[in-house]
């Protein structure tokens, strides 16, 4: 019994590195374009959600929803403000330029909010639910579903819909996309916003379990990474198995292994991983 | 080469004549050489001591008969020197133990001070105490941890504050008494962070409860940065330990807090171990889930009109901030250490150094929760321990021992029942 509650728990967190690893691998199907500062989104995200509940209060429909639109339009304005045009730049400005933004997002969050570190107050969100002898934990399982919820949206609004498709347009070939009367800026700070937004949800939905301090970014933006790379670089889909598969073996071998190990069995098992199928789970090779 | 060393040799030559010579008259100030960061990292903690060795200075240097049996405050300056007052030398290391060195040689071979103290950081602590044990000058750690400062074979260097193994030890004597009171301690548990701060202090808990003779049901390592830890809980939650004691930073002491709210486990009692239990960010987060989680403190305010009321009182005039826990350890060992000097009767380093290790002071003596100050062989304060306190409201409240106690012990914890 104790075996299934672990289970279930690395699930519901795999289910929230998903959600965030998601507008990660968004951007890079998009453009082939890394965004290190994904894991300031995150953080922007808790900081956002937290804001939100202590100046406007409200329970978490009203701050994920709040932070998604924020997030949104932080994406789009730093495609607009930044990305376009170190996208003309060589190879390495478009990676230094967001490793720059990271850090600067970072330590304004540290001048703004200081270094200790906050968590959301109670809400209705709190407290957990007995199913038949295991402890589901109320915010985990909301946060849970509704990150698989929205990386199954956000892959169904890339593959099924007509903005979807000219994403993929502009993605797959920027020139041809242009010729059809697609505007590639529009799509890519859409695409922007997404990601952003996806980051940021999914951080107001950790922030309901988990104390943070402005260089939370790190941690998630590391885990991200390992997601995406698992999946396979541009799968929506494949960022969703690989973060299903990421907590569950985080919690499965913390539980029998004790926690030290558990980073070290992600690690050499992601290693053994890319050796087999260096392009990811469901990347292209 | 050969000119630097005649110069030290020099230099040692003086100082033991200037020792040796020449009796403390009156007008004789006595110099304490005290070695601490006062600027980078640890800055904050470095001046906050600074100050609390002022208002000790202040108190010994000038009659405070309002201090009861705290040594050498009823009277001005130390009385078996003719009333020699304490002049206090300051130098800043920068947390830098190579620094750390040349300060306290420089102390000795040129300021020419009759004891050294300091140094906060342990690693300061371990090369600034092997200089003044190579001079023959007597160190006082003020309340640096590292076991290894002490335990070097060094006759110099006296330790006043407690240790990993003695925090360790009150908790087992405050599981004795919780037993005697028909509290149910079977087993406990340990969880600590896996670096080298919550490894060792774990290792000092792990064999005290062997002595004692309490099992420990289990034991969890784990990354302070880790994002999840149900799975630790779990395991706790199937062990059902009577108490657990966390060895935590800040993030991970809070995200045990919610996680055992959010998996419906409370134990019957939490222990924290300071550092992530006492940051400023705890009480906030978790006050309304974690109530009557236990930490320690060594040092505690008082009642109004209580000798730790006034010299909190003293330092807060001074600074405007309460005393800390850190600074009080600080001031404390300065204390033990004027005590010595005063019983010496004299500057002779060796006077000294045989004063401090016949040190005995009792706990109405102190302002710190110590059951004593006494020296062992390796310059350990054998009596030092700690207070335990426990989170009521919003705040932490002395509950243990109970004859120190301003409030009822709450066993087990409320966590977040109202």
């Amino acid at each position: 019994m104790l075996l299934v509650q672990v289970v279930v728990g690395g699930l519901l967190l795999g289910a929230i590195y998903a959600l965030f690893s998601s507008g990660l691998t968004l951007i890079w199907g998009m453009m082939n374009f890394i965004n290190f500062a994904h894991g300031e989104f995150v953080m922007l995200g808790m900081y956002a959600a937290l804001l939100v509940v202590v100046w406007l209060g409200g329970g978490p429909a009203v701050f994920g929803l709040a932070v998604a639109l924020l997030l949104f339009f932080l994406g789009v304005a730093v495609y607009a403000s930044l990305i376009r045009h170190v996208l003309r730049g060589p190879m390495l400005a478009q990676i230094l330029s967001t490793f720059g933004l990271a850090l600067l997002l970072r330590y304004t969050a540290f001048w703004i909010f200081s270094a200790n570190f906050v968590s959301l107050p109670e809400t209705w969100l709190s407290g957990s639910v007995d199913v038949g002898g295991i402890w589901l934990p109320i915010p985990q399982l909301i946060a849970g579903l509704l990150a698989i919820t929205l990386t199954i949206v956000l892959h169904l609004l890339l593959t099924r819909t007509t903005v979807g498709s000219r994403l993929l347009a502009v993605s797959e070939d920027r020139t041809a996309a242009m010729l059809m009367g697609i505007r590639p800026d529009r799509m890519q700070a859409l695409a922007w916003g997404l990601s952003a937004s996806a980051a940021g949800i999914a951080g107001a939905l950790m922030a309901t379990a988990y104390p943070w301090s402005p260089s939370v970014g790190e941690t998630f933006g590391l885990i991200a990474f390992v997601v995406v790379a698992l999946g396979g670089f541009g799968s929506v889909p494949g960022a969703m198995y690989a973060g299903l598969i990421i907590g569950l073996i985080q919690s499965v071998s913390a539980f029998w292994l004790g926690p030290i190990y558990k980073d070290i069995v992600v690690y050499a098992l992601f290693a053994v991983l890319l050796w087999l199928r260096p392009q990811g789970l469901m990347g292209r090779a | 080469m050969d000119r630097s060393w005649m110069k030290s040799a020099a230099a040692v030559a003086a100082c033991l004549l200037l020792f040796g010579a020449r009796p403390a008259g009156a007008a004789d100030a006595v110099k304490i050489g005290i070695i601490w960061p006062l600027t980078g990292n640890a800055a904050a903690a470095g001046q906050a001591s600074k100050a609390a060795a002022e208002v000790a200075a202040d108190i010994v240097n000038n009659a405070h008969p309002e201090l009861g049996d705290l040594p050498l405050a009823k009277t001005a300056g130390l009385p078996n020197l003719g009333g020699a007052k304490l002049e206090l030398v300051f130098a800043d290391h920068q947390g830098n133990p190579s620094l750390a060195q040349q300060l306290a040689t420089r102390l000795i071979t040129q300021d020419k001070v009759n004891v050294l103290m300091g140094a906060y950081q342990s690693s300061c602590s371990f090369t600034a105490t092997a200089v003044a044990e190579r001079y023959g000058v007597p160190f006082m750690v003020g309340e640096s941890a590292a076991l290894n400062i002490t335990g070097r074979g060094f006759k110099w260097v006296f330790r006043g504050t407690p240790i990993a193994s003695d925090y360790a030890r009150t908790y087992m004597r405050f599981f004795a008494d919780m037993k005697q009171q028909g509290k149910k301690i079977d087993s406990i548990a340990i969880v600590n962070e896996n670096t080298d701060y919550g490894t060792s202090v774990a290792d000092a808990i792990a064999e005290e409860a062997k002595k004692a003779n309490i099992p420990v049901a289990i034991r969890i390592p784990y990354s302070a940065s880790s994002t999840d830890v149900s799975a630790q809980v779990l395991q706790l939650k199937e062990k059902r330990p009577d108490v657990v004691i966390f060895i935590s930073y800040t993030a991970d002491s809070i995200l045990y807090m919610k996680t055992l709210k959010n998996l419906d486990y409370k134990p019957p009692m939490i222990i924290g171990d300071d550092t992530g239990f006492s940051d400023p960010s705890f009480i906030p987060a978790v006050a309304d889930i974690a109530q009557g989680v236990m930490n320690r403190s060594a040092w505690a305010i008082g009642k109004p009109g209580s000798v730790t009321y006034k010299i909190n009182e003293m330092y807060k005039a001074k600074t405007g901030r309460d005393l800390d826990d850190t600074s009080a350890r600080n001031m404390q060992s300065f204390f033990a250490l004027a005590d010595a000097i005063n019983r010496a009767g004299s500057t002779d380093p060796e006077k000294i150094r045989v004063a401090l290790t016949e040190t005995d002071l009792k706990p109405e003596q102190l302002m710190m929760g110590y059951q004593g100050v006494k020296f062992d062989h390796t310059g350990q304060n054998i009596l030092a321990s700690t207070y335990l306190i426990q989170l009521h409201g919003k705040a932490y409240d002395l509950v243990w021992p109970e004859k120190a106690a301003t409030a009822q012990l709450q066993w087990p914890m409320a966590g977040w029942a109202k």
